[in-house]
């Protein structure tokens, strides 16, 4: 076990663990915001920068810090680490300049996109961003496509993490998209619109963090924060059949696979709980579920505003 | 003209065939490096020879070969990054198509040194005649019996290959490089773990630049320490530099460390001075990715000195006032040159190659480029000035591999030194689209040049 200091918070962790995943141990505030990084996708991590975390002591045997910050998503600790993540004034400077970055070409369609209450990247610029923006130039646009029948591409709102493209190589059986092009130009594309079909490709629509990658059986049907989340199973013979199903009333609006604090799908019967497309695209109807009961959300997110508690209750409580 | 190591015979008619070759002292590092030392003795007679990688970072070479793992078992790879690209810098192709040889030399020799049965050579796309001369020598060297099974008898084997890349900058980024040599998308990968342990084929990896390995053939030949004795300070041996821009006689030198930079522009023997009689406005001593210097920091120092031509020589006075001496692409600028364009001219080279992975680099590099282009049209505003100089602090030091840093350096270098330039092209923007600002108002009291 390696000790590793966070924030003057110590904590013992196996060797080879990511400062990341050890903060993600302490919890709280100490857990640096990750964009790119997955820990049920291997391979992912280290691109969006926003986890850049100020190692002041590299190590017991070799004290000095290290020079420049460090992505904490893919840097492993070492024995006596004393790393620094909101206590850092560098680190504040250089998060506020990703989530800057981030957000040049990133389009201020919030109102009308369904991403919405749970993008990530809203968090992230609410906690991390500017109020203004300094980008004068006209925005790179591109127009929205279709990736399968199921699923659509604005390619707009992606900020190119690459979680989708893992997933198409991890979980689907072909390789159905990736990056084309380079620098300012490269998005996230099929050569052949509508060519992807396969039982697994709409776990892309969870893993990304913002809405680039949306539920065509969803668009535009409701806000997230009018839906209530719930918990509920099926028999499935492709995926564990463990999701969370979004209602309004008795209609279920969309399908999700259970995720938790961090945005990442929870680990279901041991195995990570990813679901199928017909879980996910085609059970709308509620007769095919087994409500199991409400879903946790965090207290502070948008999504938990006037589902769980009827204002009545809150008013008993301060009674 | 000093001592020429690599280029002793460049102008020897048919050297590129092996018969010439091999009559102008060929291959003897491959039959005394294979006959006589062991591999441990090749690796402590660079180490000795002080040599530092050519291709830009100055590492030492004969360290990051003493970092290679060596496990059991699994096979080792030496890489060459031929992908020269960068603007400014065309001394590998020199090399490359003049004595092919020499590298494959010198391949052979650190193959032997790493212990590698396989070695690549990733060559840029654009220099596909080069690909076709380096095949025609390795069969050559193939037929001779310097390559292939047990060369020489000495029972060391090595296959060497050549690899085109499509022509991407990103891919002379040593991880990139492996990337695209597996047949992948070339982006660079995140460190750790480095090349050294985990690299092409997660087996350990070597990538070293083209004149690094062919410096191996005189170290090997001569000795570390006799190559030690050239150059100054831990700037040893000898230095191709690629010259071009505005200079009488531009083309690749051949120099000993330590030489100034005074006499490198104005000798008979180099460069001649400034063509057309102007005078020197600036200039980038290592490749767009380097800091520009003004005129009154190029043959002196900031404190006074003569500035040398060596990795610290050309570094002396950190980003305030000096640069790096990086790949050897020496670019000089006359009167006539316009900073700001220049400046935008490689903003526009680096956002065209970011490979669009991390977001500093991505959006960074292209938010650069369009303001820059703006303020070079004359329709910046002062604000602009400032809001450069940030976002290049934004990218410095945030990004997974150095292509931020170059992009932001000589961004961040134009605005340091030429920033009234700058400031003229706000002011004056029906004019600066007339003519050229011409020399800051420093030189008519700084040097007489």
């Amino acid at each position: 076990m390696v000790k590793v200091t966070i924030d003057d918070k110590t904590i013992e962790v196996e060797p080879g663990t990511t400062i990341l995943s050890a903060a993600r141990q302490i919890g709280g505030e100490v857990v640096p915001p990750a964009m790119c990084f997955y820990s049920k996708l291997p391979g992912t991590g280290g691109k969006c920068r926003t986890c850049l975390v100020e190692v002041s002591q590299g190590s017991e045997k070799d004290p000095r810090p290290m020079p420049k910050l460090v992505a904490s998503c893919s840097t492993p600790v070492m024995d006596g680490m004393v790393v620094k993540n909101t206590t850092s004034e560098k680190v504040k400077v250089g998060r506020g300049a990703v989530v800057e970055f981030l957000l040049i070409n990133h389009p201020l369609d919030c109102p009308v996109c369904d991403q919405a209450g749970e993008c990530h990247l809203q968090d992230l610029g609410f906690e991390n961003g500017g109020e203004g923006t300094r980008y004068e130039e006209e925005k790179r646009t591109f127009d929205p496509v279709d990736i399968g029948n199921k699923i659509k591409l604005h390619m707009n709102r992606c900020i190119l993490c690459y979680r989708c493209v893992a997933v198409a190589n991890q979980l689907t059986d072909k390789r159905v998209h990736g990056v084309l092009g380079r620098g300012e130009h490269a998005e996230i594309s099929t050569y052949i619109e509508k060519a992807i079909d396969n039982d697994f490709s709409g776990n892309m629509i969870d893993v990304c963090p913002v809405g680039a990658l949306t539920d065509k059986t969803f668009r535009f049907k409701s806000r997230v924060w009018f839906l209530k989340p719930m918990e509920a199973s099926c028999e499935c013979t492709k995926c564990s059949g463990k999701t969370v199903v979004w209602m309004f009333g008795n209609e279920i609006m969309r399908v999700t696979a259970r995720k938790d604090q961090y945005g990442e799908v929870e680990d279901q019967d041991g195995k990570t709980g990813w679901i199928c497309n017909d879980c996910r695209f085609e059970k709308k109807d509620i007769s095919k579920w087994n409500i199991i009961g409400p879903r946790k959300i965090n207290r502070h997110s948008v999504i938990s505003q006037g589902n769980y508690t009827s204002p009545r209750q809150t008013i008993k409580k301060l009674n | 003209m000093g001592r020429r190591l690599l280029l002793e015979h460049d102008a020897v008619p048919g050297i590129e065939t092996f018969d010439v070759y091999r009559k102008h002292g060929g291959y003897r590092s491959v039959e005394k490096a294979l006959k006589t030392m062991s591999p441990q003795e090749v690796v402590e007679q660079v180490q000795l020879a002080g040599l530092r990688g050519r291709g830009g970072a100055g590492f030492p070479t004969g360290m990051k070969w003493s970092f290679l793992a060596k496990p059991e078992g699994v096979p080792r790879y030496l890489l060459c990054n031929a992908d020269e690209s960068e603007p400014g810098t065309f001394k590998d192709r020199y090399l490359m198509e003049k004595i092919p040889h020499l590298l494959i030399e010198g391949m052979i020799t650190s193959s032997y040194a790493l212990g590698c049965n396989l070695s690549f050579i990733y060559i840029r796309g654009e220099y596909m005649w080069i690909l076709e001369i380096l095949e025609k020598a390795i069969a050559e060297a193939y037929a001779k019996g310097f390559l292939g099974k047990n060369i020489l008898g000495s029972g060391f084997d090595l296959d060497l290959r050549v690899a085109p890349g499509g022509g991407a900058y990103i891919c002379g980024e040593e991880t990139a490089l492996i990337e695209s040599l597996e047949g992948k998308r070339g982006n660079p990968r995140i460190k750790p773990p480095f090349p050294a342990v985990k690299g092409l084929w997660g087996c350990p990896t070597v990538v070293n630049n083209v004149e690094s390995l062919a410096a191996v053939v005189p170290i090997v030949n001569d000795g570390g320490e006799e190559y030690a004795k050239i150059g100054v300070g831990k700037s040893t041996g000898t230095k191709l530099i690629s010259a071009c821009g505005n200079l009488a006689r531009p083309g690749v030198y051949e120099i000993e460390m330590g030489m100034t930079v005074e006499e490198f522009i104005y000798g008979d023997d180099w460069c001649r001075g400034i063509a057309n009689g102007k005078k020197l406005k600036a200039f980038v001593p290592g490749g767009s990715s380097v800091p520009i210097l003004p005129h009154y920091l190029v043959t002196k120092t900031a404190a006074g000195d003569d500035r040398i031509m060596s990795y610290e020589g050309l570094s002396e006075g950190g980003f305030a006032t000096g640069s790096m001496l990086g790949s050897g692409g020496f670019i000089v600028f006359d009167e006539d040159q316009c900073i700001v364009r220049n400046t935008w001219n490689f903003a526009r080279f680096y956002a065209h190659e970011s490979c669009g992975q991390c977001s500093p680099c991505r959006e960074g590099t292209a938010w650069m480029e369009k303001v820059l282009h703006r303020l070079e049209n004359g329709q910046g505003n002062m604000r602009d000035i400032d809001l450069l100089a940030e976002i290049n602090k934004k990218i410095e030091g945030n990004t997974i591999c150095p292509l931020g840093d170059a992009a932001a350096w000589p961004v961040a270098a134009a605005i340091r030194h030429f920033r009234d330039e700058f400031e003229w092209h706000v002011n004056q923007p029906i004019e600066s689209q007339k003519r050229n600002y011409g020399l800051s108002k420093e030189i008519s009291f700084a040097t007489n040049i």
